[in-house]
């Protein structure tokens, strides 16, 4: 229990503040119209479906004040940046900041359902009364009319007409209906489904918030009741969307700015196939390395950037994590074939003539996520799985430049390094990169500053074959590296005790970058392996994701 | 866009349909509306539509992820042949259901995503998509290497038999570490 606080407690705690205001507006809201006098005569004619409707309507006015937040990502690094010399228990929040998106997003659908629903039986009952069918009471009521000195009570003005009619002839109701089908296309299409395959289906569909908000202050523009409502929808939702429109001229901005190209590389990778013939096949590779120039452009550890090309596409912007090193003149990314954007990308790089410029290309960011504070731990625990290794180029180049300049800002006394892939062919040049580092740790006598352990998870029996050939040499077969490859999946068990055993009294901080399964795991040992007591050995767990 | 499979949307889209149907049904029908007839047949329509888009599709390229418990229903689904595999049919189907839900306000939404879902799944069918249903695995176990069931016949292959026999004149390099402590038969 006391590990789950350590690494929990404080999300915990922002979600209960979350959802605490969440009811706090509802009930105050629902009692409001429940009891409040001034309703008393409109409550005759609609009963509690008045505070049911209204209730959901004021947290609907919160969470999309809330909504638009988390995804201004500029705000978010400005954010994590006066954080810097706060604690890293804040910083760690902003992680988090896609899943508090989704969350508010559940929230406004589910409120928009009460509020769909109350509002279709106030609107019959007020079209029932409005013909009679009621008491003498409600009927009375439903014909006052807007005279010298009388207000209309009941909206519907005319005895002749259907409630769809009504709701479609009413600014409030027409917008209504619309935001409410913006809100399910766009629901629909971020499901998980559909965002991992298809994400140009999503990316695009989102945009329809744009009708969504725009639809929401006319709708929330207050009608017939709220005489004394004293916060109408625009004044909760112009706040975000003003930011958010600051955030979107900004990445116009940084788009617009020139970008050089430094150099770009198709890299060739290699591929041993039987250990009978031990040939070498140079396959046309599926990874591109791009080093680019920019202006004022600064960047940190593990930092990534959005790109955006405007001849592949307009309106889309991925995001790649830097591969380079803040020391180096430039940066650099490694971008793999993983969809339609990137295919047509290294299409376009392959058939570029030696030395020229690429397309034009736009960069926003660069955007800070955990990795920035792997130096400020004194041991690190770096977990990265397939792909996910590109951060951790980054950073593992830093602390060379950082060990070659003897930087005082490195804190870190001891890394361990664990990469997980099926197969090493698409990463070679990440092979190149550990083998530099561990000839300069061995030169300084610096060998177990940086302890690695690579995984090959899918082997198979011609792989098993080729290392017994090969058993007594002193580089492995796969790699070319000192270390020996280990194959199958890490026992993370017996690897965290390991790191506890070496570190008795640290702080450890262990950092991954892969699939959702493995960050469970390596959540539960976190918590498991730390101790609540704070001269022992603590481990924080900080996740990347995209 | 050239991979997108249209018809994982429109599945989507056509379960929220069904489920938004049949809310407004039940609103209809349990506040006595006026037209509550509408509003019965959205709840069944509503059911219809949900049982035939729960059993998601297998995709076309990459990983189907099946909806938990769609097993039963992807059954049903599949007994009917060509009419749910093919995705005009759906789609005009999708067009006909919705069609009467536009009567009445509790369902009008309802109407309108099905209708949506509808003109997805005729994208789809345009793109030539249809249905296939996500059977279970049967795995395959490896069978155990050959290796095993025929021992090799030959011994391995040794040095020459020069090589073996052992030096005289190099008793050093001869002896051996016995692992049992040995003594000589002495009587």
């Amino acid at each position: 229990m006391g590990n789950w606080i350590v690494n929990n407690g404080f999300t915990a705690f922002m979600l209960v503040i979350w959802m605490g205001i969440n009811i706090f507006l509802f009930v105050w809201f629902y009692f409001f119209y429940d009891l409040g006098d001034q309703f008393f005569y409109t409550r005759h004619l609609l009963g509690s479906a008045l505070a049911w409707a209204r209730a959901p309507a004021a947290v609907l006015n919160f969470n999309c004040l809330l909504i638009l937040l988390p995804v201004c990502r500029n705000l978010m690094s400005l954010i994590r940046g006066t954080f810097v010399c706060c604690s890293r228990t804040m910083r760690k929040q902003l992680d988090k900041n896609l899943s508090f998106h989704k969350l508010a997003a559940y929230m406004i659908g589910l409120m928009t359902a009460v509020h769909m629903i109350a509002h279709l039986l106030n609107v019959e009952w007020y079209n029932n009364s409005r013909q009679g069918a009621y008491d003498k009471l409600s009927t009375a009521l439903s014909n006052l009319d807007d005279t010298d000195n009388t207000t209309y009570l009941n909206p519907i003005r005319t005895t002749d007409l259907i409630p769809t009619y009504f709701v479609f002839t009413t600014i409030a109701g027409l917008t209504g209906v619309i935001i409410t089908l913006a809100l399910i296309l766009i629901i629909t299409s971020s499901m998980e489904v559909i965002r991992r395959s298809y994400f140009e289906v999503f990316w695009y569909t989102h945009h329809l918030f744009i009708i969504f908000f725009a639809g929401l202050v006319f709708h929330g523009a207050g009608y017939e009741l709220d005489f004394s409502l004293t916060m109408l929808t625009w004044m909760w939702v112009i706040g975000p969307m003003i930011l958010y429109i600051f955030e979107r001229l900004l990445r116009l901005i940084r788009y617009m700015q020139t970008v050089q190209y430094r150099k770009v590389r198709l890299l060739p990778c290699f591929f041993f196939c039987s250990p009978l013939n031990r040939c070498i096949v140079m396959r046309p590779s599926k990874v591109l390395e791009l080093q680019l120039v920019k202006a004022g452009f600064k960047m940190e550890v593990g930092q990534y950037v959005f790109l955006n090309c405007p001849s592949i596409s307009q309106l889309e912007w991925h995001p790649f994590t830097m591969t380079s090193a803040p020391e180096e003149d430039f940066f650099s990314v490694h971008i793999r074939s993983a969809g339609d954007w990137t295919d047509k990308l290294i299409d376009i790089m392959q058939k570029l003539p030696e030395g020229a410029q690429g397309p034009k290309m736009g960069v926003d960011g660069p955007f800070g996520t955990a990795s920035e504070d792997v130096f400020d731990y004194e041991v690190s625990m770096l977990v990265g799985a397939g792909i996910g290794i590109t951060p951790f180029a980054s950073i593992l180049k830093s602390i060379w430049y950082k060990f070659k300049n003897s930087n005082p800002k490195l804190r870190t006394r001891k890394i361990y390094f664990y990469w997980l892939c099926r197969e090493t062919h698409a990463f070679e040049w990440f092979a190149d990169l550990l083998q530099v580092l561990e000839r300069e740790m061995e030169e300084r006598g610096l060998g177990d500053f940086l302890t690695y352990k690579l995984f090959l998870t899918g082997w198979d029996q011609s792989h098993v074959d080729h290392v017994k050939v090969h058993f007594d040499e002193n580089t492995d077969v796969v790699t070319r590296l000192k270390q020996k490859t280990h194959y199958g999946r890490p026992i993370w068990e017996k690897e965290f005790e390991q790191v506890r055993k070496e570190n008795p009294t640290s702080v450890v901080g262990t950092f991954l970058c892969g699939p959702e399964a493995l960050a469970k795991v390596l959540a539960k040992k976190c918590a498991k392996f730390s101790d609540v007591d704070p001269r022992k050995t603590k481990f924080y767990f900080n996740k990347e994701n995209f | 866009m050239g991979k997108i499979e249209w018809a994982m949307w429109a599945n989507e889209q056509a379960l929220a349909a069904g489920l938004i149907l049949l809310t407004g049904g039940i609103v209809g029908v349990s506040g006595q509306f006026r037209g509550w007839q509408f509003a019965a047949y959205a709840i069944a329509a509503g059911v219809f539509v949900c049982a035939l888009e729960y059993p998601r599709s297998k995709r076309a390229k990459g990983t189907s992820v099946s909806r938990p418990g769609q097993h039963c229903l992807t059954m049903c689904v599949k007994a009917f042949g060509p009419l749910t595999r093919n995705y005009y049919v759906r789609a005009f189907l999708h067009a006909g259901i919705c069609i009467p839900g536009g009567f009445m306000l509790a369902t009008v939404l309802g109407c309108v995503c099905l209708g949506i879902a509808s003109l997805i799944y005729l994208g789809a069918a345009v793109r030539g998509e249809h249905w296939e249903p996500i059977l279970p695995r049967k795995d395959v176990r490896k069978p155990v290497g050959e290796s095993i069931k025929n021992p090799p016949q030959n011994p391995p292959p040794r040095p020459p038999p020069e090589m073996r026999r052992k030096n005289i004149n190099d008793l050093e390099g001869a002896a051996y570490d016995n692992p049992f402590s040995t003594t000589a038969d002495e009587y």
